[in-house]
């Protein structure tokens, strides 16, 4: 823009308000799932970005680990890890005066025994009779802390908690659930739009109108159709194959839908010349059809997959909840309802569920949007 | 199951398909080449062959269940019996289905609105803006997150802490900091249906965005640079040039977030659950469908009320279809 009105620096302020509103919450997320597990319960994600103060309790060791040195019965200990980078300010020995002792101080309990800390968090508690409780004194610090992230929550979380095998469940749902409705989706888009059929017309008509069709419609007959089948031939109901052939039915309107306006716009006169040859609409298909529809198949593979990546609602209902079989989603939705200890697996697990679409996001933006533009309607 | 065997079934999956699709049609191929007198024959079975997987599928997907649904909303809750209407009048005076009903209402007065209204504002921005593709790349972003992805993102935001606590969530911080009082904002009634919106608008956004951007191209730069020249303002011309130009292509967008909208389920299944007056039909009728061993009938007849809410929009969809075939 040449010129620099006020109109024009309005807009760009306008504009940077809605970015930053809308990055702000996933930045969050990231951040968190960046934090050390401990500080994200306890702390904003905000206060992770910059050198602040925390105030934590920590617990010294108790009566096995003293040694006898220079006439005293000695503790001696870490309180945190020497990579957390933190600085102790001041410290104090009960709850009600957490800031009483600086560093260099000497604190003295009510039973004579003496502790000394240095700013890393390393102290010597001494006694001159013999320490006798199992459980050590509380110490309360108040710290400089450092901005600080790890990869420990991705390492924990994709291991050992589960989210690994949820991933690959949800791989192992979606990818078929995106192939099999566009293997027979193309074909039956090229009949809609190439081959000549009584009721074709009124077949197209359902299929607009199954556009808008919510999958709500679908979820009571269609689990009482698997429960019969499964009972009929002594199966599971719920089964990988059933969450597949769910998601191809309710992809499939829009799927076929998108495919057949892309058909619609193909020259006939191709067609024409082929059938001329001598070739039979498999070997249109084939030779001509797939090579021209890359890229509407790959706008359409991206939107279903997205779909069936980001689905709960199908895998909830189609998927029992055990570990070979929980779909991410379900298993998010499972730790977003147990409160208090679990915040490093939700924030990591959450970023990891998301790993997928963003790069598909990034990597096939133009596809995406294209897709979307088309018109997808998704009943 | 083992991973391997996970691989091999999903595998094995697609090969059917694949399969079906190069076996019968080369069978066809082979057939059909012997005497030509048969093409017409052969091409019907062709017809079926390519059309057979999909309708099949069609039928027992989606037709099949919108018949069975709307008789099961006539039977017991085991499907055996037939009750008549027992299960609309228990709807209507269930004080849960009316508090949903009112609340998928505000969620459709208020979703697709702000979401097309911020659509088109930042459409418009960012159209103007050297750094405008960046901006929209980012406000698109959460058109790829799950939304129970989303759920985690904003329970930073929403997240509550007992005022003697360090607020953790970020709107509780900025409240404290403030002065006031922290609120448990997910759990006050009809004010937490605003907060579970404002998770679907900061998605859907995105959507409008996209189309938005496409459609302002197709506005012709003359028509704008001569209402420049002339003098009306950025604001004026948003009003009297750009809205009027895009009211099909708002008309089409609202419509889209209206159905998704209609269907919305994932966001408070996760965030609430449908607790503190959040619920709406969607998460009726899935409790409905597992609550003590489900309930068939109520489940279905919660599932026509949905279906009742597209119904005008599947008639114009047809309505505009046969228009479109006459030409």
């Amino acid at each position: 823009m040449k010129k620099f009105s006020i109109s024009s620096i309005l807009s760009q302020l306008l504009l940077l308000f809605f970015v930053i509103i809308w990055i702000i919450p996933t930045f969050g997320l990231f951040i968190s799932s960046l934090r050390d597990k401990d500080l994200l319960a306890i702390s904003g994600w905000w206060t992770s970005l910059t050198t602040t103060e925390v105030n934590e309790i920590y617990r010294m060791s108790g009566m096995e680990s003293q040694i006898e040195e220079d006439g005293y019965f000695k503790i001696k200990g870490k309180l945190f890890e020497d990579n957390s980078g933190k600085k102790i300010e001041s410290f104090g020995i009960t709850s009600k005066k957490i800031n009483e002792f600086n560093i260099g101080d000497v604190a003295i309990f009510k039973d004579e025994s003496e502790v000394l800390l240095d700013e890393d968090g390393n102290y010597e508690w001494r006694s001159r009779t013999e320490f006798k409780k199992k459980k050590g004194k509380r110490l309360f610090t108040t710290s400089l802390s450092p901005p600080a992230f790890t990869f420990e929550n991705y390492r924990e979380v994709l291991f050992k908690e589960g989210i690994g095998r949820a991933f690959v469940n949800t791989m192992a749902v979606a990818l078929p659930s995106t192939l099999i409705p566009l293997i027979i989706c193309s074909f039956f888009a090229y009949s809609l739009t190439w081959m000549k059929f009584y009721g074709r017309d009124t077949l197209l008509a359902i299929i607009i109108a199954s556009l808008v069709v919510p999958l709500q419609m679908s979820l009571i007959p269609i689990l009482t159709i698997y429960n019969d089948f499964g009972a009929l031939f002594g199966v599971a109901a719920k089964s990988y194959p059933g969450v597949w052939m769910a998601h191809t039915g309710f992809g499939l309107a829009s799927t076929t839908f998108l495919l057949r306006n892309f058909l619609k716009s193909l020259p006939n006169e191709m067609m024409e010349a082929a059938k001329v040859d001598g070739a039979s609409h498999y070997d249109i298909f084939l030779r001509i059809i797939i090579p021209l529809s890359i890229p509407a198949f790959a706008s359409i593979f991206i939107l279903q997959f997205l779909w069936c990546w980001n689905d709960l609602l199908v895998g909830l209902v189609f998927l029992d909840q055990v570990p070979s079989e929980i779909i991410l989603t379900a298993k998010l939705k499972e730790l977003l309802g147990s409160r208090g200890e679990n915040w490093e697996i939700l924030t990591t697990g959450a970023f990891v569920s998301m790993t997928v679409p963003l790069f598909i996001f990034f990597a096939l933006q133009r596809y995406f949007i294209r897709g979307l533009v088309a018109g997808s309607v998704k009943g | 199951m083992t991973i391997l065997n996970l691989v091999f079934i999903v595998f094995l999956g697609i090969l059917f398909f694949i399969a079906y699709f190069h076996i019968s049609n080369y069978i066809l191929d082979i057939y059909g080449n012997k005497t030509l007198k048969r093409y017409n024959f052969e091409n019907s079975i062709r017809v079926i062959v390519f059309i057979a997987p999909a309708f099949i599928v069609l039928f027992i997907f989606i037709l099949y269940p919108v018949f069975e649904t709307i008789r099961l909303s006539f039977y017991d809750k085991f499907g055996r019996e037939f009750v008549g209407l027992y299960n609309y009048k228990w709807a209507v005076n269930d004080p849960e289905f009316r508090r949903s009903i009112l609340n998928n209402l505000v969620w459709l007065l208020v979703v697709p609105t702000l979401s097309t209204f911020f659509g088109l504002v930042i459409a418009n921005l960012a159209d103007r803006i050297w750094w405008g593709s960046i901006a929209k790349s980012i406000i698109f972003m959460p058109m790829a997150i799950s939304f129970v992805g989303a759920g985690v993102i904003w329970k930073f935001i929403y997240e509550y802490r007992g005022p003697e606590n360090t607020q953790i969530g970020l709107l509780n911080a900025i409240i404290v900091s403030l002065g006031y009082e922290p609120q448990a904002w997910l759990t006050i009634p009809m004010w937490n249906n605003f907060f579970l919106m404002a998770i679907m608008i900061w998605i859907q956004t995105g959507l409008a965005l996209v189309i938005f951007s496409a459609a302002l191209r197709s506005i012709p730069k003359e028509m704008l640079e001569a209402a420049r020249i002339d003098g009306a303002s950025e604001l004026k011309i948003f009003f009297s040039i750009i809205i009027p130009y895009l009211e099909q292509t708002i008309l089409v967008i609202w419509t889209l977030i209206t159905i998704i909208v209609l269907r919305i389920f994932d966001i408070i299944f996760a965030m609430t659950n449908g607790e503190w007056q959040t619920g709406v039909l969607a998460n009726l009728m899935y409790d409905w469908m597992f609550r003590g061993g489900g309930d068939s009938g109520r489940g279905s007849v919660l599932a026509i009320v949905i279906m009742i809410g597209v119904i005008p929009i599947l008639a114009w969809n047809l309505y505009k279809h046969r228009q479109e075939q006459k030409i």
